[in-house]
């Protein structure tokens, strides 16, 4: 009998018709757009660089993508504390692991895909459930590439969250960057931490001067009558951007940013989400299975603390290819998009 | 930082002897449990002795001293065989052994950094532990340590592709602080390793990755010996790995005999009946 197998390509997918044009599909290594705002280039290898000068534990490994996680600014400051590993990310964690061994604090870089799809048995064990002081500092979180999903590490925080021992940092722009690097070498134990790198947006201060990034704190930078918005990464520079539009429109909206993803600062959520009957509303650049917004959810159950709640993130899919701007708006992470569903909902 | 010789290196018990001292306490700790991978301790009890007896510097009551040889367990089942090892050394107190496997007892039956003195990680997801070694084989060049790491690993765990990663980045950064032991018993879970994912030839991939080969008959304590001392002495900075060919229950002839596989069945009137035939066999 002659067994004749031929794969349907359509079973889930129609067939995509040829293209007409439009926004351009944004390099790899291109910065996040982000308009009104300063940049600061590179805020993570510089911040390294500046610790790394009175600490000689800090080592950095990466696999082939110093340049395209800023860790070359590190490596060119300290060439004999810096480690190349190769497209190897099994080998780079695990090597981490030893160096951790023999007392340093190594810093380990690689695209947030790679990381938690790739190399996490060797985060799990022999890293986290050892509880060594490895940083894993990874771009291209969530959707922040037009590559596709080879590229585009959408559940990253859904991978992490259920490791035990390890502390998740999802930070918002180069304040958040900078400020988390002497934060997390200060922590005793292994962190994840999702990388803004190349030109970094100056956010946080621009709205609330006097805001700190505190490891394992979230922190109110607006208050709002109408709807308190929970949010991480550059979805909280989202938040306020949507905030202040819609302050116009006199709808008066709450931003929580809370870039420590685990452990969750269940307190200052509860004291924020209880306080009146305001609409909830996360927001995170992620799938929303597994994030922010079912780690809020659970904790609000959980307490008790039940608020109208919706949750802002990416869908339950394998994301399209193509330019940015336009795929945060049609998965609806954009400033506008986000208007639009709070608006909706309230 | 100074070298220097442990105790137990420079006592006039034979490795023989050692050897035997641990095949017996790992047979011992299967009695307690009436389980336990028995059959690869056995085989690799002369790898252990002259590792333990021979090659490491090590001080037995203090297994974090700084300046030891890091000794890496990749093969997390084998804790039975290394735990015996770290009995015979003095590492860990000889009463410990009642308690191997049971509930809240330093000695589980898959061996973990956080459990046991003297075990450096957690092995067990197999495959990780060359590449824990090259890190610790850096850091320990970075702090100037003289001290070797070794990682005792599995045929098995040739089949891991993170094995090579770790071996290409241990020949790329000239780690020649790094010796890798592979017992290679020819077993792993679902049958004979050769036919299940061949290595073969191994010692040629091992030069092919560019680093320093023997393969030795791994129950020949002089062979084990002299390999030992090759790859501690060997000029260069090629990074050294030592096949130990050895035979699964080899020192009691019953279970040698038995069709082996990886997980040896012994039957509960059978661990005395090996005490019995080991003891026949004491060395001196």
């Amino acid at each position: 009998m002659t067994i004749q197998h031929r794969y349907d390509p359509h079973r889930k997918y129609e067939p995509r018709q040829p293209g007409t044009g439009g926004a351009k599909t944004s390099a790899m290594i291109a910065s996040l757009a982000a308009e009104g705002y300063d940049s600061v280039s590179a805020p993570f290898g510089h911040a390294l660089v500046d610790t790394a000068r009175n600490d000689p534990r800090i080592v950095g490994l990466t696999a082939d993508l110093a340049k395209y996680t800023d860790l070359h600014v590190f490596a060119e400051a300290f060439p004999d504390r810096f480690y190349q590993m190769g497209m190897a990310e099994q080998v780079m964690v695990s090597a981490a692991a030893g160096m951790a061994r023999e007392g340093f604090v190594p810093f380990a870089t690689t695209y947030a895909v790679f990381a938690s799809r790739r190399a996490y048995d060797f985060i799990a064990m022999a890293i986290a459930e050892e509880y060594l002081p490895v940083k894993i500092v990874c771009a291209l979180p969530g959707l922040t590439t037009g590559y596709g999903p080879s590229h585009q590490a959408t559940e990253d925080l859904a991978i992490f969250r259920g490791l035990p021992n390890l502390t998740i940092v999802d930070p918002c722009d180069a304040i958040d960057v900078a400020e988390a690097v002497p934060a997390i070498i200060d922590h005793p134990g292994p962190v994840y931490m999702r990388l803004l790198r190349g030109k970094v947006p100056s956010v946080l201060r621009q709205h609330c001067p006097h805001y700190k990034f505190e490891l394992g704190k979230a922190k109110l930078l607006r208050d709002g009558g109408d709807a308190l918005v929970i949010s991480s990464g550059f979805m909280t520079m989202r938040a306020l951007d949507a905030a202040v539009q819609m302050e116009r429109e006199g709808i008066s909206v709450a931003v929580l940013h809370c870039p420590t993803i685990k452990p969750l600062d269940t307190d200052t959520i509860l004291a924020e989400a209880g306080r009146g009957t305001r609409l909830v509303v996360t927001a995170e650049n992620h799938t929303v299975i597994g994030g922010l917004g079912e780690a809020v959810a659970g904790t609000l159950l959980t307490h008790g603390v039940t608020p109208p709640f919706r949750m802002i993130g990416l869908p339950d899919r394998f994301l399209d290819a193509g330019a940015l701007p336009t795929l945060h708006d049609r998965y609806g992470i954009s400033t506008d998009a986000m208007i639009r569903q709070i608006r909706g909902w309230l | 930082m100074q070298h220097e010789r442990s105790a137990a290196v420079l006592s006039n018990t034979s490795l023989a002897r050692r050897a035997w001292d641990i095949r017996r306490k790992a047979v011992r700790m299967g009695k307690v449990q009436g389980q336990g991978y028995v059959g690869q301790a056995l085989g690799v009890a002369d790898v252990l002795a002259v590792s333990y007896f021979h090659a490491l510097n090590h001080r037995p009551a203090d297994p974090e001293w700084e300046g030891r040889d890091r000794f890496l367990l990749s093969i997390g089942h084998y804790a039975i065989a290394l735990y015996a090892a770290l009995i015979e050394a003095g590492i860990l107190p000889e009463a410990e052994l009642e308690t191997y496997g049971a509930d809240d007892s330093r000695l589980p039956m898959s061996g973990m950094a956080a459990y046991t003195p003297g075990m450096e990680i957690t092995g067990g997801s197999l495959g990780q532990g060359l590449g824990i070694a090259v890190g610790m084989a850096l850091g320990l060049r970075a702090k100037g340590n003289p001290a070797f790491v070794y990682n005792l690993m599995s045929d098995g765990e040739l089949g891991e592709g993170s094995t090579w990663e770790a071996a290409m980045a241990a020949a790329h950064h000239r780690l020649g602080n790094l010796i890798c032991i592979v017992d290679f018993n020819d077993q792993q879970a679902d049958g004979k390793s050769t036919e299940t994912l061949s290595a073969e030839p191994l010692p040629d991939k091992w030069a092919a990755f560019g680093w320093h080969v023997q393969r030795v008959d791994g129950n020949d304590l002089d062979a084990l010996v002299a390999a030992f001392n090759t790859a501690r002495n060997l000029e260069g900075d090629r990074p050294r790995a030592i096949v130990c060919d050895t035979v699964m229950c080899k020192g009691v002839p019953f279970l040698e005999s038995r069709e082996i596989t990886h997980f040896v069945r012994v039957e509960a009137d059978e661990w005395q009946k090996a005490l019995s035939v080991l003891d026949e066999t004491r060395p001196e």
